[in-house]
């Protein structure tokens, strides 16, 4: 039963698991003051792990194995190397983290949460799929709520909870009837065994709940700027990125997989979510004041645009929706990692307080400059490329109305981005002595920063063996 | 020709940004020195290929493709060329790229707050990332590309307009033009597209490359739809009337280099793009509605000119005098024959070295003197009288004299529209008139009449790198006028190709 097709088809797990009992092992021996240090340990055995299961890892023809629990594809492959590096970052940005970073469960739970991920978008079967959900959540809850004594990552963390289990709730009921109408828990025998009515619509709007709360869609939102603000902004990094990408990773399967037969009526269910989501996404990011609020309604919208892809059905739709994931995953970590860079030194987080910030850290302002134009959709930065794709997707499957509304959207974004540089590059501090006040960067985040940002400007430049991975990933749905 | 001589141009300024971003902050003349070199090396580079480029022979040339996706559906191509209408425009660049930094190296004059002192290391990166957007588009003849280079262009202009700007209209003013060039381009991208996926279904052939698109045979009935936002929202960067309301306010906030980019290349870039994409790839469409296009241009050569006239700013003055000219620009366009075309091609790169040099004037007089109240200035000739020479020309191109490229361009355009509606071209002609007006006006109370007493010892005359950079615009724009074959001929061959197009001769 163990052969090396199945070793392979869960090599990173493996790894990651090694990783972890690895930390387990070691943290403790270290002082207090050292334990920072499992962030270099993480990152660089994580970034191992993503080598080796590059080189040994690689699928061939999508075959299930683990009878039918795991699937074995492209897909899963590209979305794993995504998630491994995600947390690569993530670890790094934590190091840094006061309340945290010095502690080695942080880095634990994270792990944990990645191996749920990674199962996640590997998944072939209900069954699994709904453990890989949970075991991704169950851990990043606790992230959420990590720093006890703060009112408000304490709130965050229960409040994720609180939507979390019950939104799972009902995605599970969703499953359990899916089981009842059919049969089987195996995703890739679901073809075909539904009759068309009302019940099987409501067992995807069942299923939609929880996938929406994952990937935060309006109006399954409500959770995303509270947490966002609360949590420790490493976590919320990770919650905005890899956490979302996986929601998307399982949406892609499932749907396109499982239910092509009623796609009218779900892709239509979707282009309607997608077009609330970029809306209010948007208009609820022009007010914002907090710079982690705001990125909280924009990555909200931004899940918005990543649906306009899932929308098409088609197989340039999916490859522009994982290419999509791949360049907000970039580009997101990047701007939350300057917030934190920022946040680090001065302690604030409003907009108003990164007045001057071009005068005190140039380069960092460059980056946010990277990660913001990259949000508002403009090249030569990776969110350039992602949207014309998508947009293009949509298009192509006469969505036309649909990209319109992305388009009207994009333009409220490039206003409260471009707003957001304002402080950065116009405005300066109320004493005007910037140089006094300089921010600066420690080796983690110059490391961490600066892979993000050249990865940013890569994606959006020399696009082409990207969107060639995504487009072998999104070849293995159809 | 082994020599990849576009895409050097076009990068170049892109590297000189990293190059010059990697210096340390304080090291201010070291990033200037940088800029320029990049600046005189491109312009260097864009005069070879312009001197070059073999008319006879005509079409595409100086071609580089080099595949950048090729996957099932979706092939986008890194494809360079230029013809009759882009190397024109290409040396154009150039030629305001090099004077844009000439004239940004400042001052240390204590009465003058002349050219970038505040982190000039930012604004010439910034500056040359707009300018390798401009050039990328000019050259780039696959549409996707295009694209992308257009929206390079553009995203710049609101840093350096909002950082580097005038303080009291900057936020306002940088933040209305990005939305409107934004929305522009976003309106043409779904057009783009569109006509993407409906090329591909007509030929099978999925490609951006415009070569391929011109073949695509689209419908009759599918150019009268798409025409109109794709042209439109182009044109929108052209200034074109209705959607003009962004120029001048933009000129205005704008630091002085950035004003020449921005009236001299960029509102090119839009018409450019305008014709290269609205008319080139959909002419039927653009026959069906070249009426609307003539009236919305005839509309902005009357009414520019008109608000021109009233202005007593005189930065606006030459904000508006921009949309009147950019109007005969679309008017050119709108005829589609060939003296028209002809006669667009070669204003647009008049009106860019002549409104670059407009813009620099003003920069210089207002960094001394430190307003642009048409009325509080006067004698600045006993001061600067080089300045007074350069505006002086440059009037007279404006006005169309003879002897001037403003000749060589205008007229052309007016027999363009005369041979298809008469009317239009007694009315556009009314602009002419009024552009005498103001022109002569403001020679008389800005550069002759008395200096007011409190300029007495406080104005500087203009430094060396500026009369440098009034020297190299002034000579364009004589040498065209008085030997119109330096640009005409290319300009034709460019045209020609236009008509084919068009289904006409």
């Amino acid at each position: 039963m163990f052969t090396p097709t199945v070793f392979a088809s869960i090599l990173p797990e493996i790894l990651i698991l090694v990783i972890a009992l690895l930390v387990l092992v070691v943290e403790p021996f270290w002082k207090e003051e050292k334990r920072r240090n499992v962030g270099w340990l993480v990152a660089g055995s994580l970034l191992l792990a993503m080598v080796i299961s590059f080189l040994f890892g690689q699928p061939g023809e999508p075959t299930a194995t683990l009878g039918g629990m795991v699937r074995f594809d492209w897909l899963g492959f590209f979305f794993k190397q995504l998630f491994m590096f995600a947390a690569a970052v993530t670890a790094l940005l934590l190091m840094e983290n006061e309340k945290v970073g010095r502690r080695g469960e942080a880095y634990l739970l994270m792990l944990a949460s990645l191996i749920g991920m990674n199962l996640m978008a590997s998944a072939g079967d209900l069954v699994m799929l709904y453990l890989a959900i949970e075991t991704t959540s169950i851990p990043l809850y606790v992230l959420a709520g990590f720093m006890l004594a703060d009112e408000k990552s304490t709130e965050a963390g229960f409040k994720y909870l609180l939507f979390g289990a019950m939104t799972s709730a009902v995605m599970l009921y969703g499953f359990s009837l899916l089981f009842g109408f059919t049969g089987t828990t195996d995703i890739y025998q679901l073809i075909g065994k539904l009759q068309p009515g009302i019940a099987t619509f409501g067992v995807l709007a069942l299923i939609l709940v929880g996938i929406g709360f994952k990937v935060s869609v309006v109006p399954f939102h409500f959770w995303a700027p509270d947490v966002y603000e609360g949590a420790p902004t490493p976590v919320a990094g990770f919650l905005s990125t890899a956490s979302k990408a996986a929601g998307f990773a399982v949406l892609i399967r499932l749907f396109f997989v499982a239910f092509p037969d009623f796609a009218p009526s779900w892709t239509l269910a979707l282009a309607i979510l997608s077009a609330v989501t970029m809306t209010v996404g948007n208009l609820l990011a022009l007010p914002q004041t907090n710079i982690k609020r705001l990125l909280a309604f924009s990555s909200i919208s931004h899940a918005g645009y990543a649906l306009i892809g899932a929308v098409a059905l088609s197989q340039l739709g999916a490859a522009s929706v994982v290419f999509y994931l791949a360049a907000y995953i970039l580009t997101n970590l990047l701007a939350f990692g300057i917030v934190m860079a920022f946040s680090r030194v001065t302690g604030l987080e409003d907009l108003k307080d990164y007045s001057g910030m071009s005068r005190r850290s140039p380069w960092l302002a460059l980056m946010m400059l990277a990660a913001f134009l990259s949000l508002a959709g403009m090249p030569p930065f990776g969110g350039f490329v992602a949207k014309v794709f998508v947009f293009a997707a949509g298009i192509q499957a006469g969505y036309v109305w649909l990209v319109v509304i992305g388009i009207l959207n994009s333009i409220v974004g490039v206003y409260y981005y471009l707003n957001a540089l304002k402080y950065v590059y116009l405005f300066r501090m109320p004493e005007q002595d910037e140089e006094n006040h300089p921010v600066p960067l420690t080796r983690p985040y110059v490391i961490a920063l600066a892979v993000l940002a050249i990865g940013v400007i890569l994606i959006g430049t020399v696009f082409a063996p990207w969107f060639s991975w995504s487009d072998a990933a999104a070849l293995n749905l159809f | 020709m082994n020599f990849p001589v576009l895409s050097v141009i076009t990068f170049t300024p892109m590297v000189a940004a990293v190059l010059i971003l990697l210096l340390p902050a304080q090291r201010k003349n070291e990033a200037r020195a940088v800029a320029l070199a990049a600046a005189t090396f491109a312009l260097i580079l864009s005069l070879w290929a312009y001197f070059n480029y073999d008319q006879a022979a005509a079409g595409y040339q100086f071609v580089e493709k080099y595949t950048w996706l090729n996957l099932g559906q979706l092939n986008i191509s890194l494809h360079f060329g230029v013809d009759g209408i882009s190397m024109p425009l290409v040396l154009l660049t150039g030629v305001v790229m090099f004077t844009g930094v000439l004239i940004s190296w400042g001052d240390d004059h204590p009465h003058v707050m002349a050219g970038i002192q505040d982190r000039p290391r930012e604004f010439f990166a910034f500056l040359f990332v707009l300018a390798s957007g401009v050039f990328g588009v000019f050259v780039s003849l696959d549409l996707f590309m295009l694209f992308f280079f257009y929206e390079i262009a553009v995203f710049p202009m609101y840093l350096l307009i909002v950082i580097w700007g005038w303080i009291v209209t900057r936020e306002y003013a940088a933040m209305k033009l990005t939305l409107y060039l934004f929305i522009g381009s976003v309106v043409s991208l779904v057009g783009v597209l569109v006509m993407y996926w409906v090329a591909g279904q007509n030929t099978g052939v999925y490609t951006f490359d415009m070569l391929q698109m011109e073949k695509a045979g689209f419908s009759q009935t599918f150019q009268d739809i798409w025409f109109l936002p794709v042209f439109l929202g182009f044109a929108v960067l052209g200034g074109i009337w209705p959607f003009h309301n962004w120029s001048p306010d933009g000129h205005v906030a704008a630091p002085t280099a950035v004003s020449m980019f921005h009236a001299g290349v960029l509102m090119k870039l839009g018409a450019f793009a305008a014709l290269r994409v609205g008319i080139m790839l959909l002419p039927q469409g653009a026959q069906t509605w070249s009426w609307l296009i003539m009236m919305f241009a005839a509309i902005a050569v009357v009414y520019g000119a008109y608000i021109a006239f009233v202005q007593t700013d005189f930065k606006y003055m030459v904000g508006f005098s921009s949309v009147s000219h950019m109007g005969l620009v679309m008017l050119g366009f709108s005829t589609l024959n060939r003296d028209g075309l002809l006669g667009s091609g070669v204003q647009m790169f008049s009106h860019g070295v002549m409104t670059a040099l407009f813009f620099a004037v003003v920069g210089m007089i207002y960094d001394r003197a430190h307003t642009r109240e048409i009325p509080e200035l006067g004698g600045i000739n006993k001061i600067m009288p080089f300045a007074t020479i350069g505006f002086i020309i440059g009037g007279l191109v404006s006005m169309g004299m003879p002897g001037f490229s403003g000749f060589v361009a205008e007229f052309p355009i007016f027999m363009g529209v005369w041979g298809t509606q008469w009317l239009v071209a007694v009315i556009a002609s009314i602009s002419i008139v009024i552009t005498a007006a103001y022109i002569m006006r403001n020679i008389r109370q800005v550069f002759f009449g008395e200096l007011p007493q409190k300029f007495e010892g406080h104005l500087t005359d203009i430094t060396i790198l500026d009369k440098v950079a009034i020297v190299v615009l002034c000579l364009f724009m004589i040498v065209i006028g008085l030997f119109p074959n330096f640009m005409v001929p290319l300009v034709q061959t460019g045209v020609d190709n236009i008509l084919r197009l068009l289904g006409g001769a």
